[in-house]
Parts: structure tokens; sequence; C-alpha cells
């Protein structure tokens, strides 16, 4: 089933430059160094990550807002080489939901106006056409009643309705893609698992590709089934996500797991073991496996010097570490 | 005795009335504190009749969500205020003195940061870029306890050793720091003068979820080696729990529950606390999310009954004529809330 896959990434690298005084070449930041993927129609894959590991600026290259280095994508079949006629199509078809909503929406315009915008810019229906789409989309994602909304401005709108118009507007000129960078991140705790059901629910109604990016780990079970974790801009462990959470193999992936809390009140006696350190520059990122010099289990001789390739210990679960070398 | 003490009960201030006992182990007492500001719209009431007492080396966490009011709590406490203050009163014993009593002057030199300090929110970002970090971290000692600036740096390098900073960052600049040793730094800062408590107004939200984890490791060895009270205030609720040994919830501006953390995590007693807690997703168990319907009411004009109610799923008439009055549980516990009333 080659036409079913939405979404397919070989081997990516987004290089940003560095320059000095302006104009001499002084390195390269390298914000994601070699990531492939593919996404089929339907699925829901998450991204997990640190700041700085990279995620976004994968979602940025994606969605053509960052120049590719090296490698390709292709988006239903056809290859997208980065000029920017493939990327304005490209963009009709793949809704961006955006972390803060507030600073997502323009301020002077009001909900109506809003959702018009991206059906006006791709010539989308008459105007009666484009109304009855603003309500349709307005309804599913609960903005409701609809009257009562329309001429608001965001501005009045509480995160989490914000939020809702976000992704309202993402979802209306009918995508097949949808990419969320941190939809939940900036809103209270209350609200986010409203938000989180409403994508998945919209995602399984439409039968949309999505790909959520995150740095928190424990939403990712309410929302997908496929996990990536970066590291310094690589992709370090993919697998389920329950597969994921009880069975993880990456010992980056376990230090995460271990910092990560529940609430639960014997928290404050107990001690996290988690390595001690920094993510690395990506501009001079260290030799061999990234995450050697905070790795509690790193085999001497090897891990400093060579890259681990990706290795499959189980079926489904890839990992990018030498201790499972086959 | 006293920490036994400390962990099966919580310090209800069981005398509400007069003042409270010189040696007792009281740290913080906050009784009926108001904080409400002027705004274009009205009087907006941030901080509304908030009540609570605190023992010494305890950590409370202050939880709630975004515009309930921790923020301006904390600053109520450290008198750090906007000028368009509209109310500000009620009292606040430290170490059994109404330090809302003192002159503004008074406060600054005797008070703030001598007694109380506070990490604030993104406080990381705000060292200042032209000056070492040492000397920063040695400032408060040089302006509250007029320290000679070699005693200051002799006392900033045994904090940073007591935060977990090498010793010679003392010389670096900030730029020259990663986030979480920033952190850490303005950590040290807090706890230069050797306070008796600090207040830590998300203190980890803009880290790395393994730095962050460093950071309440390095918490809990402060907690646990120096005389120190926190407040933690987050609206992250997994995270309050690696450093909370009593929660208080707010609500609209008040405090709706205060009890041990073995409750407020496990089985809270208001309805707004249970569902905050059943909306907080696990990583590791499979629990059903739930989520409060509506949102928070507006601080100007707040409903006269309990503020709560319209969200509420246990609301019943009473609730909506007149404001809950806080009844205590058996552990000690506050909850303000017409369905634990006593009658």
């Amino acid at each position: 089933m080659a036409n079913d896959v939405l979404l397919s990434v070989k081997d990516l690298h987004t290089w940003y430059e560095l320059k000095k005084w302006g104009f001499l070449h002084a390195g390269y930041v390298r914000a994601v160094d070699g990531v492939s993927f593919s996404l089929h129609r339907g699925e829901a894959l998450t991204i997990v990550g640190e700041s700085g590991s990279g995620k976004t600026t994968l979602l940025k290259t994606i969605l053509g807002l960052a120049p590719k280095t090296k490698g390709e994508i292709v988006f239903a079949g056809q290859k997208l080489d980065g000029k920017r006629g493939g990327v304005e199509q490209l963009r009709s078809q793949v809704g961006f939901v955006q972390q803060d909503p507030y600073g997502a929406l323009p301020p002077f315009m009001t909900v109506r106006k809003i959702l018009e915008e991206p059906m006006l810019i791709n010539k989308f229906g008459t105007g009666a056409e484009r109304e009855q789409r603003i309500r349709e989309v307005m309804e599913e994602v609960r903005l409701l009643p609809v009257n009562d909304f329309l001429a608001k401005y965001p501005h009045m709108l509480s995160g989490g309705q914000q939020q809702r118009l976000v992704i309202a507007r993402a979802m209306i000129l009918r995508p097949s893609l949808i990419v969320a960078d941190e939809p939940v991140s900036m809103l209270d705790a209350s609200v986010r698992v409203e938000i989180l059901e409403l994508m998945r629910r919209i995602q399984t109604a439409h039968n949309l590709g999505v790909i959520y990016i995150t740095h928190d780990l424990s939403t990712v079970r309410y929302f997908s089934e496929r996990v990536f974790i970066m590291y310094a801009a690589k992709v370090v462990e993919q697998a389920g996500v329950d597969e994921i959470v009880h069975n993880s193999l990456h010992p980056y992936t376990k230090a995460l797991l271990t910092a990560i809390p529940d609430p639960d009140p014997d928290n404050a006696h107990r001690y996290r073991d988690v390595p001690s350190g920094e993510p690395p520059s990506l501009v001079n990122p260290p030799s061999g496996c990234r995450f050697h010099p905070r790795c509690p289990v790193k085999i001497e001789g090897q891990c400093e010097v060579e890259v681990p390739p990706p290795f499959e210990p189980m079926k489904g679960h890839l990992v990018e570490c030498w201790l499972y070398k086959a | 005795m006293n920490q036994i003490r400390a962990t099966d009960q919580i310090n209800t201030s069981s005398s509400r009335q007069g003042s409270p006992d010189q040696g007792s182990d009281t740290l913080l007492d906050v009784r009926n504190l108001c904080l409400h500001f002027r705004t274009s719209r009205g009087v907006l009431q941030a901080v509304d009749d908030v009540s609570f007492s605190m023992q010494r080396r305890r950590s409370i966490a202050i939880i709630g969500e975004s515009g309930c009011g921790k923020t301006s709590l904390a600053r109520a406490i450290l008198r750090l205020l906007p000028r368009n203050v509209h109310t500000y009163k009620g009292e606040v014993y430290l170490d059994g003195t109404d330090v809302m009593t003192l002159s503004d002057e008074w406060f600054r030199q005797k008070v703030r940061w001598t007694k109380v300090s506070m990490v604030s929110q993104a406080a990381m970002n705000a060292l200042n870029p032209v000056l070492k970090v040492g000397t920063q971290v040695a400032e408060p000692l040089i302006v509250h306890e007029r320290m000679t600036k070699r005693d200051a740096l002799a006392r900033a390098r045994e904090v940073f050793r007591i935060v977990g900073v090498p010793e010679d960052f003392l010389h670096r600049y900030a730029f020259e720091l990663s986030g979480g040793m920033r952190q850490r730094a303005i950590l040290a800062m807090a706890l230069v003068t050797n306070p008796a408590l600090v207040i830590l107004d998300e203190p980890t939200s803009a880290l790395d979820m393994l730095t962050q984890a460093n950071i309440f490791n390095a918490l809990k060895d402060i907690k646990n080696q120096l005389e120190v009270g926190f407040i933690l205030i987050t609206h992250d609720i997994s995270t309050s729990s690696d450093l909370a040994d009593e929660v208080i919830v707010m609500y609209a501006g008040q405090l709706v529950e205060h009890s041990l953390s073995t409750t407020a995590y496990r089985a809270p007693l208001h309805p707004y606390a249970r569902g905050l807690m059943s909306s907080v997703p696990t990583l590791r168990e499979d629990k059903k999310l739930e989520f409060i319907p509506g949102q928070p009411p507006s601080l100007i004009n707040p409903p006269s009954g309990c503020r709560f109610a319209v969200r509420c799923s246990r609301r019943f008439e009473r609730c909506d004529q007149e404001p809950p009055t806080f009844t205590v549980g058996e552990h000690g516990e506050l909850v303000k809330c017409w369905l634990h009333a006593k009658e």
C-alpha cells in the first residue's frame, strides 16, 4: 500500500549556518541531523524531545518554513524540493497548530475573519460556502454557540477557546495532515485534556495524519500510538507508546522517564536518579553517540567513537544505541 | 517529637484569634490577606481573604490555574506590589511579628531577602549580563547585611557548593552558564542571606525535564540540610509533588483547600481540587482523564456564593447563596466547601 503513505521523510538534515561578522562562515547548527520516517494516512505520531533537540526545526522543515540542507520529503506522492511552488501547494493540505494560541492569532481580527482568511487566500468557494464551512468547523471544535463567537476578538476568549480557534483554523481547508507544536503546553491542566481529546476526535473522524510535538511524555498516551524520542537532533528511539513507557531501551529515554513525576506525595522523599549535565551544543556535537558524555552505561571505546545505527531488538522498536547491537 | 507531629498534622493555626506564641514552630501565619487591584473595569480581587500558616522547615506547594492569584499571593507576602493597588490588608506574622505593620523601608531592610527571599518566574534570564555571577549572588549580603565584598564572596562560594554549582563559576558571566546552572545561581542568590523562607515561583518551568529533576534533587538536599521553608508556586501539579509537604489549592483568588500532600494528591476534598487532580495526565498509570468544564469567573465582581459553584458537579442550593466557610478535617485540613460543613 505504497500510496497509503502520506508523508515520508528520508535522511533529513537541516543545518543553520552561523556567520561571523555577518558574512564569514563560522560553522553550522545541526538542528536536524539525519531523520527518516514515514507517516500513513490517519496515523498519529508523537515526537518527544527537550528544548533544543530539534523537534520544532524538524516540523518547520516539513512545513517548508526552514530550508532543508539535505534529504528528501515526499508528501502525498509529491516530492518537495524546497522551492516555493511546492510548498505553497502543500500548505493548503497541512494544518498547523501553534504552541501559544494568543501569539498565533491576529489580535485585530474577529473569529470570523481569522477563519475566513485561509479560504480567501486559497480561493475556497463563494461567500455563502465559506460561511457554511466556518460554522461547520466551529461546531466541530465546540466553539458553541457559534453566533456568540463569530464577532469576538481573540483577547475575549479564554486560553482553551483560543486554542480551539487555532485548531479550527488549521482544519478549515480540510487538510490531510495536521502538525501540532506543543498544542497544550501553554494551557492549564484542567483544559489540556479537553484539547487533547478534541484533537484525537478530529483525527479519527477525518482520518488525518497528525504529527504531535511535545516535551511532555505523560500526555502522549492520551494521543498517539507511535512515539519518537529525539535527542540532540537525532531520533534515538522509536516505538509504540506502551513499549516506550514500560520497556524503554535507550539510556536517554530511561532518564527522561525517571525525570517525569506523577503526582504522588511520596515524591517529596525520593531523589530522582537522572544524569547530570545538559544537552550538547549542536554546533560541535560529541563524536559517536551524542548521549555518551552523560550516559551512565556507556561502552568505553565504542560509544564515543562510532555513531550508533538504528538497531531493531524487537519488531517495530528501533533504538540507536550500541547496547542493542545484534 | 516535632517532626512526627509535623508529618501527621498540618498547622492550621489552632488559635485563629490572638497572636501566635513567640516560641512556637510557626514560621509564617497569614491571616485574611487581601490584595485588590484597580483596573479600568473595576476592582480586581486577585487575592481575597487568604489565611494559612506554615511551620519551620516545611514546604507548601500552592497550585491552581493561571490567574487564580498564586503569584499575587507571593507578591503580597513579600510586599512587591505594582502601582495600581486598591486594597492591601490583612496580617502576615513572620516569626511572630506582624510584618504588615512595618514601614516600607523597615520591611525592605529587615524582612525582604533577609528573612524571606524569592525566586521568580524565569529569573534566570534576569541575571545582569555585565556583572560576574558571583558578584550578583553576593550582592544581597553587601546590601542587607553590610558585609564586606570579600566576606560576601566567601559566603557565596559556600552557597554555590550547596546548590551544586562549581565554585569557579563565581567568576563567570551569565551567558557562560547553561540554563540549569543559571537557575541554580538564582537559587544561591535566594539562599545566600540564610532566610527562613524561600518563595519559589515556577522555578523550573523554562527548563528541560532532566534539568528540572536535577534542580528538584538539589532543592530536596537544601531542605534536608538547611533551616529553610519553601513555598512552591506552580501550575504543574505533578512537579509540585516533588517538594510538597502540604498543598494549598487556590481558585479565583481564594484558598479553597489546604491539606497534607498525602490527602491532596491521593484524595483531595474540595471538588475543584478533585477535578484538578483527575485532569493530570499520568505516565505510569492508565487512568481516565477528566476535565472541569467551563472557565474560572472574572475576579472583577466574582460570584457572591461559592466561586466554583457554576463549574461544580456537586453544587446545591446553598452554594449559590452564601460563600462557603472553612471546615477543619480530621488531620487539620482546611476546605472551603459546603459539602464538608459539619452541622
